[in-house]
């Protein structure tokens, strides 16, 4: 009888997620508004990367891991590891897939930040998030892209979107993390001297959260470059797709340089990321 | 001495807990505070406190640990904020004002110095001292100037680049002393400012603090739990116990007058030379007017009351001199009748608020006893080498 009633009864969960999805198709303005902005991004790191031939982007990117840390080895690490993606001919796909990463790292920042910040601010927000982001992090990718698909057809944008979900966990929770660590006597000190909230945020407790941010942006950055192969089946193009191809094909050369090219650029995002969020305060005057 | 009152505080109490109605109405029944904690799991921060700090003194609360002096301390600048009773500065109601006006106080009227110091790890030195000035939107010129300026009040504008970390425990807290005088503000709110400092490094900043303190003139509320620290720099103390101001008065009522028995134990141990103060022990001084008595007097009331010298004073009991039992006779004998040209005109003396310990020598190598004068030297009596010793004693004193 238990077993009748069980199997009978069958709860609408799928239901629920389709009526959602059609609700939000109900809202074609606001899905093309979405479009447009991360279609807006992403070009705009395409085109920006693309302006520059190859080995002075090299020399830039370099100077600027070198900057980043001090340290000359990084600089050497970022020339070479560039020039060997150059030299297998994967430049431009190399540049359509950082593009892509950086996109979906920039939305997951600039959404996840003060999403973190609110978050570590009300109970209430803490309470609903913090199983949100569990949520987001243990479906699988692949889920992502059906509703994903849907509002967004194929292509960079809804890649970049399923990426953004994908990855913006770590930057969220972190920020919030950070802000919760600052010391107590700290907020207190600034509030006896008559901060307003946003004095507070940005004088006190930003910049003493700003390497547990740093962290959770470098976590989301290797996220969201785990995800260039799935992007590429919903269409994005670059080192992902070359991937797909070659595991679809059975193509060993195509699989093991274009892997390779993701792994020069997964170290080198990590190291630069890293050593921008390790540094020190200068000693100035 | 101080006049106004700067700060006010009435019947102020805060209830750590959920149910502080209850609480509340419990506490008004004159119930203890373990009583309201096992009835309603409320916790008695502050109970009921009532005291007025004068404008230019340094009040000093003073309590064991638990029994609410930081809660007291936030109270008046709403950092906490009171669950009834009121504070008021200058006349303002601080527990009314809203959010915008109690900052404007904070910025301009009230700093704050913290126990464990609270600087900024990421900004330097003069960043964290113009801290107040960059909340209060001054032009960067012009904070990094008074920042300078209250950095080498404490004597640390070679530190100025430097970042807190890389500084001692005594500099650190020179810094937030720094940072807290920056703002030029009117009262100082100091929590256990210096208890976390080594005992030297302590001394230093009581005496640097007490020396700022003559130059500025600000209003201070001092916390600690030391009692030799509040003896130290308070003009006036209140106890604290439990929540409540058991007992306030100057360092002296404290230790000569513990009204209950929590003070007494708190007074035991304390070294007496250091509070006891000249005008405690001293005697009902003896003395003859210029101009009026003559030698003859003098000796006879020597004579009488069994001294080996009497003091000298003009018309308005300003004092001139002393004049010696030995030295009258003689006189007499030899027919002098010039009272001026006997006196003696080095006595020792002091005012009133002299602390035993400094007398101490002076006590041991004088033979005429050292007189006691007010400010506009008015001879108002006099101390012999037994007086401070039964002081020291812990007798004699605590007796009057
Ligand atoms: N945030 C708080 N929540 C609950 N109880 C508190 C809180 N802060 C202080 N108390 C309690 O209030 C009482 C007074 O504490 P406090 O003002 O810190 O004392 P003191 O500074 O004299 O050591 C103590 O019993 C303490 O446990
Ligand atoms: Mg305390």
């Amino acid at each position: 009888m238990i077993q009748d009633f069980i199997e009978n009864h069958k709860l609408p969960v799928g239901e629920t997620a389709e009526w959602l999805v059609d609700v939000i198709k109900s809202f074609p303005g606001l899905l093309n508004g979405i479009r447009s902005v991360i279609l807006w991004i992403y070009t705009g790191f395409e085109s920006f990367f693309l302006f520059f031939p190859p080995w002075l982007l090299i020399i830039i990117i370099a100077t600027i891991a070198y900057w980043s840390a001090k340290k000359v080895n990084l600089g050497l690490l970022t020339l070479l590891g560039l020039l060997l993606i150059w030299n297998l001919g994967y430049w431009e796909n190399m540049i359509y897939t950082l593009s892509l990463v950086l996109s979906s790292a920039l939305a997951a920042i600039l959404v996840g930040i003060p999403l973190g910040i609110w978050t570590a601010k009300s109970k209430i927000m803490y309470r609903i998030v913090t199983p949100v982001l569990d949520f987001m992090q243990t479906m699988p990718a692949f889920v992502y892209l059906i509703p994903v698909v849907t509002f967004f057809s194929i292509g960079e944008v809804p890649g970049i979107i399923a990426s953004f979900i994908f990855a913006m966990p770590p930057t969220v929770r972190l920020t919030t993390l950070g802000i919760q660590q600052v010391p107590a006597e700290l907020v207190e000190a600034a509030n006896a001297f008559g901060t307003t909230s946003v004095q507070q945020l940005f004088k006190v407790e930003i910049p003493l959260a700003k390497k547990t941010i740093m962290a959770g942006i470098n976590q989301t950055i290797m996220l969201a470059l785990s995800m260039v192969v799935i992007a590429s089946m919903v269409g994005a193009k670059g080192l992902g797709r070359d991937i797909f191809i070659a595991v679809s094909q059975i193509q060993v050369k195509i699989g093991v340089e274009a892997g390779l090219c993701i792994v020069i650029l997964a170290i080198l995002l990590d190291r630069i990321t890293q050593s921008f969020g390790n540094r020190e305060p200068k000693l100035n005057k | 001495m101080f006049m106004k009152a700067k700060i006010k505080v009435s019947r102020l109490t805060k209830i750590y807990g959920r149910q502080t109605k209850q609480a509340l109405s419990l506490l008004s029944q004159g119930k203890s505070k373990e009583e309201i904690l096992k009835e309603t799991g409320c916790t008695i921060g502050v109970n009921q406190v009532d005291f007025e700090v004068r404008e230019g003194e340094i009040f000093v609360i003073m309590g064991l640990s638990g029994s609410g002096k930081s809660t007291l301390i936030r109270l008046i600048n709403r950092l906490i904020e009171p669950t009834s009773g009121s504070v008021y500065v200058d006349g303002e109601e601080i527990t009314k004002l809203n959010p915008e006006r109690l900052r404007n106080v904070r910025r301009k009227k009230m700093s704050m110095v913290f126990q464990k110091f609270a600087l900024f790890p990421h900004r330097t030195v003069l960043e964290n001292v113009a801290f107040g000035l960059e909340i209060q939107k001054k032009a960067k010129e012009e904070r990094y100037q008074k920042a300078m300026d209250a950095l080498r009040l404490v004597g640390l504008q070679d530190y100025a680049s430097q970042f807190p970390h890389q500084l001692s425990g005594g500099m650190q807290q020179r810094v937030g002393l720094a940072r807290a005088l920056a703002n030029d503000p009117d009262v100082l709110l100091m929590d256990e400012a210096f208890s976390a400092l080594d005992p030297l490094i302590k001394k230093d900043m009581q005496d640097e603090l007490l020396e700022l303190q003559g130059r500025m003139k600000k209003t201070i509320v001092f916390i600690t739990h030391d009692l030799d620290e509040a003896l130290r720099i308070g003009d006036r103390i209140g106890l604290m116990k439990d929540g409540s101001i058991v007992q306030l008065g100057t360092p002296e009522e404290i230790l000569m007058k513990p009204n209950n028995e929590y003070v007494q134990r708190f007074v035991e141990g304390v070294d007496f030379s250091k509070v006891i103060t000249a005008s405690r022990v001293m005697k009902r001084a003896e003395s003859i007017t210029l101009g009026k008595d003559g030698i003859r007097v003098a000796l006879k009331r020597m004579k009488n009351l069994g001294l080996s010298s009497i003091f000298v004073v003009d018309r308005n009991k300003r004092l001139v001199g002393a004049i010696t039992a030995e030295k009258a006779a003689a006189a007499i004998q030899s027919g002098s009748e010039d009272l001026e040209s006997l006196l003696e005109k080095n006595v020792p003396q002091t005012d009133m608020d002299t602390p035993l310990y400094e007398l101490f020598e002076e006590a041991a190598v004088t033979t005429i006893p050292i007189a006691v004068v007010d400010h506009e030297r008015r001879l108002r009596g006099v101390i012999v080498r037994g007086a401070i010793l039964a002081a020291l004693s812990g007798n004699g004193v605590r007796k009057t």
